[in-house]
Order: structure tokens, then sequence, then C-alpha cells
């Protein structure tokens, strides 16, 4: 089973292959059919990828490697250890839910839409399981060509700028990745992404390549000010391109700052700390503010996002904070860890909503997302309505459910360290309970808005199915989070002790 | 005086194309109109053959052999220079077939001009004194202005035809004076010995010697349409028929580089700090005004004439790089082959798709491609994704090695700069990704594209983009051990 990674992250890519093969809509059930199946077999795959892996090493594990581009040493080579294991098992669930939900939703080319998803889930499992550096760009780039093309043909009115705002913003992030990984190489002579760890790079070095980095993977996540394509690419965007960006698109980010910025540039990170701590709080609290106004139920759902990705990336810098003025290593594994169970938890909670509002706009005859053109949704759609209250309560972080875990975790190892960072962080409960549950209030309660809503139906099928799965995993991740926390156990120890300057 | 006999099996490749331009120049004057399909069948069969030769040149010759009194050379250089034309004008003459036959342009002149004009750039290839070089430079110059003016009917053919031949006579000019002051100065044209003498120089030689440096710069710049010489190739690429412009901007650009290696590199190394100088300069403005002004463009011909005029600064940028790192040319003739398959194939596309006397040369003529031809539009996908550069379409990874070889060099803002110009240009390529999928197509008639030879060629072209990619190891180890 040494190929394991290799068939789950080719697979998809040769299942689009195949789906594409089956031409025009005439044959949608076919390629349907070949979709569901191939994510299905990727979801199983993960079953012996679990059961193999030891919790107990943070060595990076089924790995591959083969010499790929011999005049630059470039290796195809991956391999998991906790962290990416469990963001690829993540990917698969999220990706057969997409396909399921775009099995009911997309009427119009069918095989394209079949095929751009599954390439960009093998390319989502080729980012989180690459350990060389420029296999991993290849896949971080990649990624965007089947996202960029899902936005413009299945997104809505204003397709075209979203997309394009999506692919440049990303683009122009990564380049000076790049430039900085080439000057690692030019340090060490491979791309091996362990290689550079531990390098003893100067300090203006480091501070440099960590803002290389950071302009990458800050907008990846996005963290403020560099957010402003996610708003528009995520109401664009078709339901399941929007639950792709929200569940996993957005966690390469923190990946990115978890496999490089923090191991390769400690000292950078530890100096810089203040400023990502700074920028984290300003997402949460100013995006949860803007969410608040939102009258377009997807953009709220956006800026919710951008405002839950901000307690990533405050629980991965508070580390230093922690450290520096606690020095309590305790509180620091479990804000990282905090942030890496916020990641998975809110592609639940997030992915679940916004498959909602696809749900709801696929009903209403202009396809609106606005919340003034929704009101007692719960009497029309009682099944759905219990499914998305869930959902916006895991949202919100509602103690026994996914949302509250990762949260918890940040704020409380937080105050170890600063009263008023962890304060300002825990004004989320405020703000997230506001935006969340208000619109809540206005989209399902209160009396019928118009006779289009009167006469919507209850979800069904695939809509059932998807929100049954996402519901298992909100309440395992918020009442048992201890097998997730098993797998990262080791592996965060680890990322710890190579992440501190010493 | 002592006569050697030159080696004539070193340059069998160019004897048997001569000799077959002679015949088919012969046989074609006896041809009725409607046997002219001979003339092509004969000119493949040619390219076809030279290229077989050059192929088992390239595995047995394992040592450069100068011959012909020193003005010819034979190496790895010159050899996998020489399969890469006759390779791509293979191809481009496939795709020219369709659309000449179909317009009754004169066609046998297409393809005996072109041949001769590979004939030019194999003897650029294997050039080893300036006089040859200058000799093959002329002959492909003078066969592309014939064949840009072939459109006779059309006035901007004319124009463009017209206003390339004075430029490019004008730079010619200017070539052979750079190179009679680099004669003045060190008293040889070869070369090899080149290098030897310049230590020896008295002070106002070298300064002379620096200064046909510049006159020849001046000259490679032109021909190769980078700024601020780069005024002909908007109106060339857009006038030109697009069979012509598809010729123009693919194999010879590769020539032009094997003559670029041979002037700066192997006669003129010691100078390379002057000519690195010159060299940033012009690839800051290439890349700058190539992918600035191509947004400006409605026109697809002219947008991917501006594009190349990017795509040349980019490649320079290995050039310069060379001198302090060990990839630097190698990584800037993968650019720019890679460049050239990618550009072939786009303009293959414009020219395959025009029909019944509609060019499809405006950019809302692609308006949802993707409806009326997805394959079509899917190959034209991936070549403008490797323009732009994006993984794993194989012009990312033509695009590391150059950053990789500036990095090396100490040119880290070089490098960003080069990226951030890498980002301007991916609007305009992404633009037309956009056309041909977000948007509604004007007519929802299906377009094709008709004869199945032209079908595969182009399938073969666009795929080559991917796959090339995907498994780059292969043509990066070639091009290292070739320019090593």
């Amino acid at each position: 089973m040494s190929y394991i990674l290799s068939i789950l992250i080719w697979l998809p890519v040769l299942g689009a292959v195949l789906v594409l093969m089956t031409g025009g809509d005439k044959n949608a059930r076919y390629a349907q059919t070949i979709a569901v199946l191939v994510c299905m077999i990727n979801l199983f795959l993960c079953v012996p990828l679990c059961l193999g892996f030891d919790t107990n090493s943070y060595a990076m594990q089924f790995q591959e490697n083969h010499l790929w581009i011999r005049a630059y040493q470039i290796h195809y080579a991956v391999g998991v250890d906790g962290i990416s294991l469990a963001m690829i098992v993540l990917t698969n669930f999220t990706g057969l839910l997409v396909i399921f939900a775009g099995c009911q939703a997309i009427k119009v080319r069918i095989a394209q839409y079949m095929a751009a998803f599954l390439v960009m889930q093998g390319m989502m499992i080729g980012v989180f399981a690459a350990t060389d550096a420029i296999l991993f760009y290849v896949f971080w780039e990649g990624m965007l060509i089947p996202m960029y093309l899902s936005i413009g043909m299945w997104g809505s009115t204003n397709r075209s700028y979203a997309s394009i705002k999506f692919f440049l913003y990303t683009f122009l992030g990564s380049i000076l990745m790049l430039i900085a990984l080439l000057y690692l190489y030019n340090q060490t002579g491979v791309f091996e992404i362990q290689k550079f760890y531990g390098l003893k790079l100067p300090q203006h070095i480091q501070e440099m390549l960590f803002f290389a980095f950071f302009l990458a993977f800050a907008v990846k996540v996005p963290m403020w000010p560099v957010h402003t394509w996610l708003p528009d690419a995520h109401t664009e965007a078709p339901s399941g391109g929007s639950v792709v960006l929200a569940a996993l698109m957005l966690k390469l980010g923190i990946y990115g700052f978890l496999r490089f910025s923090m191991p390769i540039v400690p000292v950078a990170c530890e100096h810089l700390a203040w400023f990502m701590i700074i920028l984290s709080l300003i997402a949460i609290v100013y995006i949860g503010l803007v969410a608040i106004v939102q009258s377009d139920m997807k953009k709220l759902i956006a800026y919710s996002s951008i405002a839950h990705m901000g307690f990533a990336t405050l629980g991965c810098f508070m580390v230093y904070e922690i450290v520096r003025r606690a020095s309590s290593y305790q509180d620091a594994y479990m804000s990282l860890e905090g942030s890496v169970i916020q990641m998975i938890a809110h592609a639940f909670g997030s992915g679940a909503m916004f498959l909602g509002v696809g749900i709801l706009a696929d009903r209403f005859y202009s396809h609106s997302r606005m919340i003034k053109d929704y009101g007692g949704i719960a009497t029309r759609m009682p099944l759905f309505a219990a499914f998305f209250m869930l959902f916006a309560m895991s949202n919100v972080g509602l103690p026994g459910t996914a949302g509250f875990v990762g949260e918890f975790m940040v704020i409380m190892s937080a105050f170890q360290a600063h009263f008023w960072v962890a304060f300002t962080a825990a004004l989320t409960l405020i703000l997230s309970a506001s935006y969340s549950l208000w619109m809540v209030k206005r989209v399902f309660f209160g009396p019928i808005a118009n006779e289009h809503v009167a006469q919507f139906k209850d979800i069904y099928g695939f809509e059932v199915v998807n929100y049954v799965l996402l519901a298992i995993g909100v309440f395992y991740l918020g009442f048992y989070p201890t097998t997730v926390l098993n797998v990262l156990h080791a592996s965060i120890g680890h990322l710890l002790e190579v992440s501190l300057p010493i | 005086m002592n006569f050697i006999m030159p080696v004539f099996s070193a340059a069998l490749p160019e004897i048997f194309v001569l000799g077959m331009i002679c015949f088919i120049l012969l046989v074609d004057v006896f041809l009725k109109e409607q046997h002219r399909g001979v003339t092509y069948f004969l000119t493949q069969i040619t390219l076809f053959a030279a290229f077989i030769l050059a192929v088992f040149q390239y595995h047995n010759e394992l040592n450069p052999i100068v011959t012909f009194s020193g003005n010819y050379i034979v190496d790895k250089l010159a050899l996998l220079v020489k399969m890469f034309v006759f390779i791509t004008s293979l191809f481009a003459f496939i795709y020219a077939h369709d659309y000449l036959k179909e317009r009754k342009v004169s066609t046998s002149e297409y393809y005996i001009l072109g041949l001769l004009a590979v004939f030019g750039m194999q003897v650029m290839a294997s050039a080893y004194t300036f006089l040859t070089i200058y000799l093959g430079l002329e002959l492909l110059s003078l066969s592309l202005y014939a064949m840009i003016a072939l459109n006779k009917e059309v006035s901007v053919s004319v124009e463009a035809s017209m206003k390339y031949f004075v430029l490019g006579a004008l730079a010619s000019g200017i070539l052979l004076y750079g190179i009679s002051m680099v004669f003045g100065a060190t008293n040889t044209l070869q070369i090899s010995v080149i290098p030897s003498v310049i230590d020896s120089l008295s002070k106002g030689q070298s300064l002379i010697l620096v200064l046909g440096l510049m006159f020849i710069i001046v000259g490679l710049m032109f021909k190769f349409g980078s700024v601020p010489f780069h005024m002909w190739v908007p109106d060339v690429y857009e006038g030109a028929a697009t069979p012509v412009t598809l010729f123009i901007a693919s194999a010879p650009k590769i020539a032009a580089f094997a003559i670029t290696i041979r002037i700066l590199v192997e006669a003129l190394p010691m100078l390379h700090i002057e000519w690195e100088h010159v060299l940033v300069a012009v690839a800051l403005l290439s890349m700058f005004f190539g992918n600035v002004l191509a947004i400006a463009q409605t026109n697809i011909k002219r947008m991917l004439a501006y594009s190349s005029i990017a795509h040349i600064g980019y490649m320079l940028l290995g050039i310069l790089a060379g001198p302090d790192s060990q990839q630097g040319y190698s990584a800037a003739m993968f650019y720019i082959t890679t460049y050239v398959i990618v550009a072939a194939g786009a303009f293959a596309i414009i020219g395959l798709l025009s029909k019944q006397g509609i060019e499809l040369d405006q950019l809302d003529d692609y308006r949802g491609l993707n409806a009326r031809n997805p394959w079509i539009a899917f190959l034209m996908l991936l070549l403008m994704f490797s323009m732009a550069g994006v993984p794993p379409t194989v012009g990312f990874f033509a695009k590391l090695g150059l950053l990789e070889a500036l990095v090396e060099a100490h040119y880290v803002w070089l490098a960003a700069l080069a990226l951030l110009f890498a980002i301007i240009g991916a609007y305009y390529y992404l633009r037309i990704v956009m056309l041909m999928y977000f948007e509604e197509p004007r007519e929802s008639t299906k377009i094709s594209i008709g004869s199945r030879v032209a079908m595969a060629a182009i399938s073969v072209n666009g795929i080559a983009a991917l796959v090339l990619g995907l498994l780059p190891s292969t043509l990066i180890d070639m091009c290292r051990i070739s320019v090593s």
C-alpha cells in the first residue's frame, strides 16, 4: 500500500478525464456516476490510510520519492504527518459532498463541472501530501485553474470579474513564495521541505522570507487586509465552489503557515508574532462587524469565514507570545492544536451553510441570495431548518458542536499570555452569535415572505445525505475530538519543537 | 596555399535541404495547378528526412566538428537547434496547408520560401564566424520579407512586408557595422579565436570592440523583436497571413537564440559585464511594454505579438544570468523552445478556425468557443495557461528555470519584477479563457477543423504544453548538454 497517496491524488484526475470523455449533457448520468464512484473509492481509501498511520510518530509516513526533474533535483515526493492526514481525510469527505450537491444542483455542462471538481480534489490532496517544495507549488497553483473555471462557468452574474480577481489575487500572492523557495534551494541545494527546517538563517533574511511566505498564505487564508477577493469569489461561485473554497482552500493558507513559515523562519515568526496577532484580531472583530450588516447570505457567511480563520491564525502565532510571556509549552501546544481543530470544524460549519444557501437559491426563481427575499422557511422546510440551525450553532461555537472546541482551546491558551488579546478574541462569541442567529431568524422564522417561498419543497435525496454526513461530523468533533487530537498529537508536538527559536 | 578538404558529411542536412530546394523548385515549374499538392508533400518529406539526419548526427557526433575553414561548426547546440527548427517548421507547414489551399494564396511559393528560410536557419545554427552568421540571417530575413508579401491582395500585408523589409535592412546594416568594428579591433571573424585575442588588445581597440558589441546587440534585439526595437512586431504579426505569422513566430526565434549564444557567450564572454547591463534594460522594458500593451489589444494576433515581445524579455533573463549561474543559458534555451511550441499552437488554432474567408482574429470571435468546439477550446486553454506560466503546464517550468538562474546570480529583485510582469500578463491570457468558457457564443453553430492531419497536429501540439510540463526533465537535460 505504499502508493496509496499517489492513488489518492491521481485517481480523481484520471476520473476527471473519464468524465470528460462522456461528452455532452446527454450522457450526464454516466458523468455523475463516475464522479460519485471515484469520490467514494477515494474516501474508502482513506480507511487504510488512517489505520496504517502510526499516531506515535511525527515522521512523514506513506512516503514516496522519485526523482522528477534532474536538473534542479526536484522530486515527486509525498508523505503525510498527522496534520496533513487530517486535512486529506477532510478533503476527500468534502469532495464527496460537493459532487453529491453538484449532481442535484448543476443542470448544464455537467461533465465539465464534475471534471473540474475532481481535478481540484486531486490537486488539493497533492498540496497536503507534497513534501517537495516545487511539487507543493505545482499543486498549489494547479488548483487555481479548475477553481477559476468553476467560478466563471457556473457562477452567477458577476462571475467573470470575481473569477479573474480570485485568480490574479492568489497568483500575485504566490509569486514571492516561489522566489523564497528558490532562495532556500540555493542555500540547501534541494527542494525537500524538511531540509529547509533549522537552517539558522540571519534574522533580516528570515524576515524577508517571512513576508514572502506571508503574502502567499495570507491571501489564501485570507487575512485582513488582503481578503477582498473572498467575498466576491464566494458570492459568485456555484455553491459547490463556495464549499470547496470555504472548507478546503482557506485551510491551505493556515497549512502553509504551519508547514513553511513557522518551522523555516522561526526567528522572524517570533519577532513578527505581534503583527500576525493584530491582523488576526482585526479579522475577528472588524470582519465580524462587517458580517453583521451584510444583506447577501453568501457574503455574510464569507465574512464569517474570514473571522473564523482569524482564530486559526491567532492560535498559530499566539504560540510565540505564550512561550515568551508564560513560558508554558503546554498552553502553546494547546493553542496550536486549537487552531488546527478550528480549521476542521470551520470546514463542516461553513461548508454546510454554503450548501444551505445553494439549496435555497436553487428553489428561488431568480436564484436570489438576498436575506430580504426569504422568510418563514421553517414552516415550509422544517427538516432543512433544523439542520441549518445546527450548523449555524456550530458556527457560533455552541458547546457540543465542532465550532466550540477550537475556539475554546485558542481563547483558553491565549488567556495565559495576554488578557486583552484573549478578551478581544472572545468578542467573537457575541459577534458570531449576532450575525449567524440574526440571519437565521430573518430567513427561517417569521411570516412567509412571498408566494415563491410558499412553494418551497423540503430537502430530499442527496441534500439530506449531505446534511446527515455533515451533522455527524459536527457532533463527532464536538463531543469526541479525542480521535482527531490523537492523530495530531505527535505532529503538532514536533512542529512546536521546530518552530520555536532556540 | 594549402587547401584542406572540408568535412562534407558534417554538413549533410544542409546539403540535402539545399539540393531538395532546387529539386522542388524545378518540379514545381512543371506541375499542373491541380497537382500542387506534390510540392507540399515533397517539402514535408524534406523536412522530415533532414530531421532524421540531424537526429543521427546528434547521436553520432560526440565531439564538435569545425570545418569549412572554421566557418562552420557541428556541435550539440547546432544540432539541437536544427532539430527544433525542422520539427516546428514541419508543424507550421501542416497548419498552413489547409489555410493556403482554401484561400488560393500562392501555395508553392510559401513552401519553397519557407524551405529557404529553414536553410537560412540551419546556416545560422552552424555558423562559426560572424560572416556566416550574417549570411544565414540574411537568407532567413529575405525569405521572410517575401513570405509576408505573399498575401498581395491585402494592403495590410504589403504594408507589413514593406515595414519589415525597411527596418530589417536597417538592422542588418547595423549588425554588419558592428561586425566590422569587431573585425577592426580583433582582426578576426572567427568566433573561436576572438576570446584568445581579447586579452592582448590595447585600450582603444577594446573601446571599439565594446562599441561593435553594442551595434551587434541592437541588430540581434531587432531580429528578436524586443523593446526598444519592437515596433515592427505587432504590425507584421497582424498584417501577415496567419500561417506566415505562425512561421515567423516559431522557428526563427530558436535560430536567433543560437546566434545570440554564439556571439555573446562563445565569442565575447569577456565582455559579459557590458552585455549583461544592456540585456537587463532590454529585458525589463520588453517584459513591461510587451505585457502592458497586450492588455489593450482587441486583435488576437496583435495581442500575441506583444506577448511574444514579453516572452523574449523573459528569455533574455536567462542569458544575462548565464555568466553567474550554472543553468542560465540552458534555462533560456528551454524557455525559448517551449515558448515556440506554445506560440505555434496558438497561431495554428487561429489559422485553422478561420474558414470560408472569415478570419477569426478578433478576441470577440472566441466568445463561447467551449460551446462550439470543446476540444479546441481546451487546447487553447492549455496554451494560454502555459503562456501565463501556471503549473502544471510547461510555461511554469520554463519560468522556474529562469528564476532559479536569476536567484543564483543574485538578481533576486529582477526575479521579483519578472514575476510581477507575469501577473500583468496573466490577465490577458485569462481574458481569452474567460471569453471561451464564460461567455455565450454569438452564433451557436459548431465549428471544426477540416483536415484530420491538422487536427492531429494541433492536438499533439496542445497536449505537449501539458505533457512537457508534467515530464520536463528530458528536454531540460537536452538543453543543458547543448549549451554546456
